[in-house]
Order: C-alpha cells, then sequence, then structure tokens
C-alpha cells in the first residue's frame, strides 16, 4: 500500500520525481483537471487545521475529484470512543485516499495498518508532517533551482518545531548542505537531532544566538514562532522575543537572493513590512503546498 | 551455597548481576509449576558477578525478551544431566508488548488495545524506539 506518513520514506528520486510533476502541474493545470475524476479524498482531521485541510482540498479539487471529510473530532465517531483503527476501516469502503491530521502522535501510522486504502499523514501532533516538508522543499527548489549546496539557517523555536525536524532530516540526504541554527538557549535544537541527523552524517552545522550576525551567509532563512509559553518565565520571553523578529533592518546584510521562509501561521516574527520584500517566499509555500500535495495525490493513487 | 544441578531443563547464565529477577519476572517464570532457582551474585572469571537462573523443565522462552533485557545472556539445556545445546542471545530487532510506550502524546496512550511495538534503531547503543511515535525507550 501507498501511503505517506514520514518524509524519509520517500527517496531523494521519488522527491525530485514529486517535484517535477508539482512544477509541471504550475505551468499546465489544464492538463491535471480531470486526473482524479471519480475519485475522492477523505480529510480526516481530529482536530482543526484550516489551512492544511483547504490545501488538500483544493489540491483534490483541481485534480477533478472529489471529496469527504470532517474538520475536527466533536464531528466524528471518535467522540463517541471509536478507535482510529475502526474509523478508517470506515472510511476505506467509501473513499479512495485519506489525509489525517490527528493530535496524538503515529495515530496516521495506526490508519495506514487498517485503511485499506492510501493515507498521507497531515500532520500528527509535534511528530511529523510531510506534505509541510514536500511544500517546502518545493519551494527551496523553485526559488533556488536546486537542493543541493545551500547554507540554510533556521531561526526561533528549533526545540519543538516539528517542521524544522523535518526540513533538516529531508535536506540532510542532499550534497553541500549547511545548516546555521539561530535560536536563544531555551529552544536550541534538541541533541537527539544533532547527534542522529547532522553528527552522524558529518553535515556541518553551527548554533548561534544571533540572527543579524548569521545574516550574511545564509541562501535561506527559515523563520519559526517563538512562542511564549516555551519558556519558564514571563521575563525571558520579553528580553529574547524582539531577537528573534524579521524586520528590514535584520535583512541589511543579507544577500540578495535569499529565500525567507515560514511555515506559518505567523504571528509577529516577520514584520509585515517584509512581505513585500521580493526574497520573502513564505506565501509561495502554501501556494506550493497545494501543487505538491496534487502530485502527492496522484503518485499514491498511481496516476500518471 | 549449593543449588542442585537439573536432569532436564534449563540454565539462563551470564545474567548482568541484579537483572535476575527483572528477567524472572519478564518470562512469567513464577508461573510455572516446576522447581526455578534464582541465584543471585555468583562469582564469575568474566563478570566479576552475575545470576543466574535454573528452570528445572525444558520449557520454550521469549528469547526476543531475553535479548531485548540483555543480549549477552546465554541460555544452556540440559537433557538427561547433559548439556545438549547452548543458545545465544541476539538483540530482537522489535519487541511486541515487551515494554510500553511512555509517551503521553502517543498514540498508544489513548488506544489501549494497541500492541506496544518497539525498534531497534541503532544496535551499538541499544536503542529501541516506538514504531508510533518514536520515541526513544529509556528505562527510567
Amino acid at each position: 500500500m501507498n501511503n505517506l506518513i514520514d518524509i524519509l520514506e520517500l527517496s531523494t528520486e521519488e522527491i525530485d520525481k514529486l517535484i517535477e510533476v508539482a512544477q509541471d502541474i504550475m505551468a499546465h493545470p489544464d492538463n491535471y483537471y480531470e486526473k482524479c475524476k471519480n475519485k475522492k479524498l477523505a480529510t480526516l482531521f481530529f482536530e482543526p487545521s484550516t489551512r492544511t485541510r483547504l490545501s488538500f482540498e483544493t489540491a483534490m479539487l483541481d485534480l477533478g475529484g472529489k471529496v469527504i471529510g470532517f474538520s475536527d473530532s466533536n464531528s466524528s465517531s471518535a467522540s463517541k470512543g471509536e478507535s482510529v483503527a475502526d474509523t478508517v476501516r470506515v472510511v476505506g469502503c467509501y473513499a479512495d485516499i485519506i489525509a489525517m491530521r490527528h493530535p496524538k502522535e503515529g495515530a496516521p501510522l495506526v490508519a495506514s495498518m487498517h485503511a485499506g486504502i492510501p493515507v498521507i499523514n497531515a500532520g500528527d501532533g509535534g511528530h511529523n508532517h510531510p506534505t509541510q516538508t514536500l511544500a517546502d522543499l518545493l519551494t527551496i527548489k523553485n526559488e533556488k533551482g536546486r537542493l543541493n549546496n545551500l547554507t540554510v539557517g533556521f531561526c526561533g523555536d528549533l526545540k519543538f518545531g516539528r517542521t524544522v525536524h523535518s526540513l533538516i532530516n529531508a535536506m540532510s540526504r542532499y550534497e553541500g548542505i549547511k545548516f546555521v541554527l539561530i535560536s536563544p538557549d531555551e529552544l536550541k535544537l534538541p541533541s537527539y537531532v544533532k547527534n542522529e541527523t547532522l553528527r552522524e552524517k558529518g553535515i556541518p552545522f553551527e548554533e548561534t544566538k544571533d540572527l543579524a550576525a548569521a545574516m550574511p551567509q545564509l541562501d535561506i532563512l527559515y523563520m519559526t514562532r517563538v512562542q511564549k509559553e516555551r519558556f519558564f518565565n514571563e521575563e525571558d520571553y520579553i528580553r529574547l522575543k524582539d531577537s528573534y523578529i524579521l524586520n528590514p533592518e535584520k535583512l541589511v546584510n543579507a544577500r540578495e537572493d535569499l529565500t525567507i521562509m515560514h511555515p506559518l501561521p505567523r504571528v509577529n516574527e516577520i514584520s509585515v513590512a517584509v512581505d513585500d520584500d521580493p526574497r520573502a517566499a513564505y506565501f509561495k509555500q502554501v501556494k506550493n503546498g497545494k501543487f505538491i500535495r496534487m502530485a502527492l495525490i496522484m503518485k499514491l493513487l498511481g496516476i500518471e | 551455597m549449593n543449588i542442585d544441578g537439573i536432569t532436564n531443563g534449563l540454565v539462563i547464565d551470564h545474567i548482568e548481576a541484579g537483572k535476575g529477577m527483572e528477567l524472572y519476572n519478564a518470562l512469567h517464570l513464577g508461573d510455572l509449576k516446576c522447581s526455578v532457582a534464582l541465584i543471585k551474585n555468583v562469582n564469575s572469571h568474566k563478570m566479576g558477578k552475575k545470576d543466574i537462573i535454573k528452570v528445572d523443565e525444558v520449557i520454550d522462552l521469549d528469547l526476543n525478551v531475553l535479548g531485548f533485557i540483555d543480549p549477552n545472556i546465554t541460555v544452556n539445556t540440559i537433557k538427561n544431566n547433559e548439556r545438549i545445546g547452548k543458545s545465544h542471545i541476539e538483540l530482537p530487532k522489535e519487541v511486541k508488548n515487551i515494554i510500553k510506550c511512555r509517551n503521553p502524546r502517543c498514540i498508544t496512550s489513548t488506544e489501549q488495545e494497541l500492541p506496544h511495538i518497539f525498534k531497534l534503531t541503532d544496535e551499538q547503543k541499544r536503542t529501541y524506539r516506538c514504531l508510533y511515535c518514536e520515541t526513544k525507550y529509556s528505562q527510567n
């Protein structure tokens, strides 16, 4: 069965192929508008996530398919105590493919063992969110023309940010990648990611607290939100929060071809004054997310 | 201290000193009707001190449990007072329902009927991770 639960289940060749298809969809959308005619996508969202759900649903609609599903667990039989396995067995009788968001880690894997149809992990707690990573990779490919030989800066909450861990894992498989990890001590990248991914593969990285100082060497700056609830006391939060807000002043020493990314939603970590900067790519990421999900749905349904 | 030899049965040897009771419980040896001896802190040339378990009957052992607790354990099978087999244990690639995932965010925390499955992800460091949430198993 074809599923996508973890980004590392896809080889770099498979990712290249998905990116190629997504780029072709972007260039020739009319060639794809009936590709999934008579197919149904079930979006099973056990916790609300408007953007990801709309992205999946639009992807399926743009392929000519139909969409069923629910957008929070209160409107599903999970609220009556039904197991994930039983829910997807039932949905497997109606739909051709499932996109699942669940607050519990590993729930989409359980679903993939029982559904009888392909399952896409649309986010399981703080664990995996592989289609966000695919959207990030497509954005990097579109903006830079390559996925290798890049210096990638991650800034903000590198401790809890699953999008960061996932993108580091995915990009660690390409040649010539260097990471610059910019965060306060409280939110540094967990040591298991450094040990099991970066050190094990001999990938160069540096850690710093200073965003402005790290800026000149970056090809990509991936911003994340520093959340108040991650700090032990408000004093530390107030002291640190402004250091990790991107504004035009901090971009003074940045490269002209820098690409600024963010998984969204943004609160205040990127000033709106940056939005008109041609280097800002975070809204393109949203658009790319739909195209790469279209490519993924086709792949998992075996549609050329 | 003397413990009688066994005519037909198993000798689980080279158990790290102090782990004998854990193994006894994990293998459910307390449920057996036959004689079972757990000998602690036996002098050993190789290990300094070790634990040994003797079971007075040839039973099927869950080698995955043994391997997970300590892959250096050996199991000797005795028949008619003679050792007829010696098994060296390997670290199992997967263990099912031996340990539980303690991550409160894991799907196994709310769905009680799911089997608790752990995969060996680093043989040298003997790292096991939950199949579902990938949380590393730690003894503490």
